[in-house]
Formats: C-alpha cells, structure tokens, sequence
C-alpha cells in the first residue's frame, strides 16, 4: 500500500475554505489525546482552553489584546510569503520596534513633553523596525545571502541587545535592581478603549492594518506584483516586476509592522521595557499567517483565535496545572495540519495498492 | 600554557554538536531536502537524551534516546514534504515550533537535575603529554564519533555508489526518478540520518557539555549548523573546518568575558550569531561562478506515473 499524490486539474476552492478548519479539528483530537496521555481529562482541558476565556469579558479583551501584535505582525509576513520572501525573524523585528520607540519614552520621562510623543514613539519603533527587516533583505538581494538565516540569527541580537540596554543604561534606578525601564509616562502610553479596560488602542491599529493590506492585495497592483512574484516567478519576470524591489519593499513592510506591534505592546498592556516583552509573538505570528491562508481577514480570524490559546493556556494551567508549554506543543501541532490539510487543495491523496499498481505502471 | 590548552578542549566541545548537527543536514541536503526544523530536532534530543541518561544512568541509552526522539521528529518532516508535499521552508519552522514545546513539556520534570557527564579518554602517557595530550587523547567519545562520522560521510557521499544516487537526487530529481531511483524513499533516509544526527547533537549538550537540562539550552545552534551547511558550500571537509571556526568564536566570546574586556557582556554573546549572518554574507558574495548548493534543493518532487 502507497499514499500517492495526484495534482488536482485546478485548486479546489472548497478544500480552501474548509482546509482550516479541518486542521484545527484536527488538533484538537490529537490535543485530547495528549491531554489523556498527562492525566488530564481531556473535555475539562479543552474546556479550559477553548470556551472559558470566551466566557467573561476581562478574558474577552484580553484575546483582543494578545491577537493585536499576533494579527499585526502576520500581515506583513504574510506578504512576504505571498512573494515568496521568508522573514522569519519578525520576533527581532518586534523588539527593535519596541526597543527604538522606548528610547524616545525613556528619553523624555518625568519632562513636560506633550501629546507628540506617543506618536513618535510609534513612527521610530517602525522605522526602525523597517530598517532591521532590510538587513536580511538586503543581503539577500545584493548578496545572495539566505534571508531564512540571517533573520533568524539577528532575533538573538535584537534579544541581547534589548536586554543589554534594560540591565545597562535604561535600568530604572528605583527598580530594586530589577532589568526594566521604569513605567513610562502618561503621554507615552497607549491609551485604552474603556476606562479601567484593558482593551487598548492597538486593537484599533491592527484592524486598519488588516483593511489596509486586503486594499493592497486586493485592489491594487503592487499587490497583484506580489502574488505574482510568489506564485509564479518566471511570468512575474516575463511580465517585467521586479522580484528584488518586492523583497526589499515586502520586508520593509513587515518589519514596520512589527516594530510597530513592538511599541504598542511595550507602551500598552507591559507598560515599561523588560526582557521577556514577547512570549514569541514573532514564531507565532508565522503560524497566524498560514492558518490565516494568508489572508487579510483570514489572519484577523487566525490571530483571534491563537490569542484564545494563548489566553487558554494561561487560564488551563491556573485551573489545571497544565504546562504552558502544552500551548507551544498545541501551536506547532496545529501549524503542522494546517500545512498538511493545504496540501488537499493542490493534490488528491490517493492509496495505491502495489499489485494494482504493476498493471497501471505498465503505461 | 594551561590555558591554550584548555581553550582548545573548549573549542572542541562548543564545536562538536555543531558539527554532528550540520553533518546530518548535509546529507539531508546533498539528497535535495532543505530540513530547516534542527533546530526543533535538537532540543528534542536534548531533553530526550537527558530523561534517557537521567533515568537508566547511562549516557549511551541517553545518546541513543537523543538519537531516537531525532529521528522520530524527522519522521513527521519527512511524512509531511516528501509524502505529502508540503513547502519544506514552512514545514521546517513547524518542526521547530513544534520541538521547542514537545521538549520543554518532556523536559520540565528534568530541571534541575544533574548527571555525571560522559567520561573523557584517558589513556597512559599519551593524555599526560603537555599540551597536546589531552586535546587528541583526553576527549569525550561524542568528540572522536562527530569526527569518525564526516569521514563516514565524506566517504559515503563521493566514493560509494549509493552516495553517488543520494547526490544525484539532491541535483535532479526528475532525472533520477527517470532512471528507476526511488527518490522519495532515498530522500527519507537522508532526512532520518539528518535528524538521528540533530538528536545526537541535542543530546551531547545535557549529557557531555552541561551535565543539566534546561528549556531552550540549544540556543540557536540548530540554525547555526544550518548556516554552517551554507557555509561549507554543501562539503563535509570545509564543514569541519567551519565548526570549529563558529566553536572558536563561541568560546573567544566566553573568555572574553572573563578577562573584563570593556564591552557589555550581551554584545560579545551576540557575536555568533553576527559571524554568522556576516560570513553568509561573504560567501554568497564571493561565489559568482553560480551557486553550489544542491539544484534540487528545497524544491517538492511528486513522481508521475
């Protein structure tokens, strides 16, 4: 008996639609059957992670708030991919934004500083975000070098760095020793939507950000360019774009998109700068983007819906000593299917068995 | 004089799992399949290797459970991209994801324990030579295997026949398929061998380097050796040579360090990762004459019938 793959005559439209969800299906059989193997009843976990943060509205807002950085960040991978760039290092991306943006929070605490400061905590934090994104991109295009490595190789600087400068010069000298800035002021802080809430004015962001990107791929023709480029490389070639310049432009975008993610997470819910800003939004957003099919508004859904395991997980290990890093496994597992269920839209799976086989093969 | 003797013999351990690490992806790659999960297969052999020695006392059935949990998850990277036909790039980064999480789950139980690491060689006379004794007679067995393996696989990939098909593979898929070679099983076992040597390399670190498991203790070196694979231009010689480059700098950094030379300790830890991206960059650079990397490399095979 063989598994045999045979290309579809055209990508199947419906497998589109449903391939998410099958996978997420998926998942949650094999997490049951994981929940069973750690001594967890498997309806209680399940329960735990996926309907009782659904439940109460601090839970609520506090999906909106971890699916911000997640959605925002898996918009501007998810271009890169269409191109068929792979920036895998939006984590460092994230924390030079955060980093960059802390600089002019830090800078101007405890001074009369106005209203301007948010704002240009938010434009440095992308900008610098951009520029760290076009170190890979750059080298890529100019040099040849792998984007997939030395992106990944600058989140451990970008890591280093950040937590050279909160045990170094940034320390908060009131802050017992501790490795963070202090709480930055009123003005450099991300407002939030509802008084005493913790839904901020990030989760505002982000959805423009995704209505932004579904103009962009939808109705524009740079984002045409890009899902040719990706799709179809030598008619993209044939049809005079550039791939180079949509490399550079694609991670420019998404590295933009992460700092940014990187200061409203750091002036929103965290408040201060400290190691430990990101429980890897970065890795997480690649998932968001692929679960999401790389779709705007798929990403929006996929965000959501891995914050909810994100605030699952938190709320099952409270409830029932489940590991955290279940939800890692969980993640990993489900990217897995995500990927595997994708492959239905291009190809039929089919079981040969070899007897059968000889007499076909013939031809 | 000690002490370049015992900045060598660090060398040698920081660059051994980089170098069983990378000798696995090689093969894995020479055959045309671009495993970007090490990193995830690592850590996986990592804590695997640990509760293995941990619990039965030994570092052999530890090395062996390191080398088991790797080639289990390469099973499911293998499963994915070569039966199903899933984009290796992505399908790597899920492997990754998915070993962090795995390994930290089987790990947790783990932390803070200790083992007695693997014992190093000690012969008469010869580990007692000044200088140069204990560097090539005092070493840990995983140090001479990580050696004994690429000449196995130097050997393997340009004088047998085998490694000949494996190469063919790895640059034309359609041509070898063409001429009877079952390229997706040939494909498989390169993964399998990629990922029993990332749980190898894995499980040296809590079983021979640290004598202790702790969550994400494979820092990168997954993506190092892949870099390191890159860096050798796809040869086992030059791949020996590059690891105990990267190991040296590791180690330099290190000393470094504990000599207070006035740069934040953070900013030396970050430099093998910079050598890294700047020698990706040099080398890309430097071959004009086109690229030597595998033709195949990466890129999904679905035999037609």
């Amino acid at each position: 008996m063989q598994l045999v793959l045979e290309k579809r005559a055209e990508r199947s439209n419906t497998i589109a639609l449903v391939s998410p969800l099958i996978a997420i299906g998926l998942t949650i059989v094999t997490m049951s059957i994981l929940f069973a193997i750690l001594g967890k009843n498997p309806l209680l976990a399940l329960h735990a992670y996926f309907i009782a943060p659904l439940t109460d509205s601090y839970s609520l807002q506090e999906i909106a708030v971890k699916a911000t950085p997640l959605v925002m960040i898996a918009i501007g991978l998810s271009l890169c991919y269409l191109a068929n760039a792979w920036n895998i290092g939006a984590e460092g991306q994230f924390l030079i934004g955060a980093v960059a943006g802390s600089w002019i929070a830090v800078k101007t605490q405890g001074t009369d500083a106005g209203a301007w400061v948010l704002p240009a905590m938010f434009v440095l934090a992308a900008v610098a975000g951009a520029l760290y994104a076009l170190i890979p991109a750059i080298c890529k295009v100019k040099f040849g070098a792998s984007e997939i490595l030395t992106s990944l190789m600058l989140v451990y600087v970008a890591d280093l760095f950040l937590d050279y400068l909160v045990r170094g010069p940034w320390r908060d000298p009131q802050g017992f020793n501790f490795p963070t800035t202090a709480e930055f002021d009123p003005v450099a802080t991300v407002p939030v939507l509802i008084e005493g809430g913790r839904l901020h004015l990030g989760a505002i962001i982000a959805l423009l950000v995704v209505a932004a990107a579904a103009v962009l791929l939808g109705r524009t023709i740079k984002g045409f360019e890009i899902r040719v480029v990706g799709a179809a490389p030598r008619a993209a070639r044939f049809g005079g774009f550039n791939a180079n310049q949509l490399i550079i432009l694609t991670f420019a975008v998404s590295g933009a998109l992460a700092g940014l993610a990187g200061i409203i997470e750091v002036a929103g819910p965290v408040g201060h700068l400290q190691p430990g800003i990101s429980p890897g939004y970065g890795f997480t957003a690649i998932i968001v983007a692929f679960l999401g099919r790389l779709n705007p508004i798929g990403i929006l859904i996929a965000g959501l819906f891995l914050a909810l395991t994100f605030i699952g997980g938190e709320q099952a290990q409270i409830a029932m000593k489940i590991p955290l890093d279940v939800t890692k496994v969980f993640q990993g597992i489900l990217l897995f299917y995500v990927l595997a269920c994708d492959s239905l839209i291009l190809y039929r799976f089919r079981l040969v068995f070899p007897n059968r086989q000889v007499t076909r093969g013939a031809g | 004089m000690e002490l370049v003797e015992a900045i060598i013999l660090a060398v040698l351990a920081a660059s051994t799992p980089l170098l069983i690490a990378a000798t696995g992806e090689l093969v894995t790659e020479r055959s045309g399949v671009l495993n970007l999960g090490v990193e995830g297969m690592m850590i996986m052999g990592a804590a695997c290797g640990f509760a293995g020695a941990w619990l039965t006392g030994s570092i052999v059935i530890g090395a062996l459970c390191g080398i088991v949990a790797g080639t289990l998850m390469s099973l499911i990277f293998a499963l994915m991209t070569l039966g199903l036909a899933v984009n290796q790039v992505a399908t790597g980064l899920a492997l990754t994801i998915l070993g962090v999480g795995l390994s930290g789950l089987i790990g947790a139980g783990f932390v803070g324990e200790r083992i007695t690491p693997a014992a190093h060689l000690d012969l008469p006379v010869l580990t007692r030579i000044p200088l140069i004794g204990r560097v090539l007679f005092g070493e840990d067995a995983f140090v001479y295997f990580s050696l004994a393996l690429i000449v196995a696989v130097w050997w393997f990939l340009y004088r047998t026949r085998a490694g000949l098909v494996l190469r063919a593979c790895g640059d034309n898929h359609v041509s070898a398929h063409a001429l009877g070679y079952p390229v997706l099983r040939i494909r498989t076992f390169a993964v399998m061998f990629g990922g029993a040597c990332a749980g190898l390399a894995g499980a040296y670190l809590p079983l021979a380097y640290t004598p202790f498991f702790i969550p994400g203790m494979t820092a990168g070196r997954g993506w190092i050796a892949l870099a390191l694979v890159v860096f050798s231009s796809w040869r086992p010689g030059r791949l020996v040579v590059g690891a105990y480059l990267f190991g040296a700098v590791t180690i330099l950094q290190l000393h470094a360090q504990g000599w207070g030379v006035g740069v934040p300790s953070q900013f030396m830890s970050a430099l093998p990762y910079l050598a890294t991206v700047i020698v990706l960059v040099l080398l890309s650079r430097a071959r004009t004459g086109g690229s030597t990397a595998p033709a195949a490399l990466g890129t999904v095979f679905v035999p037609d019938r």
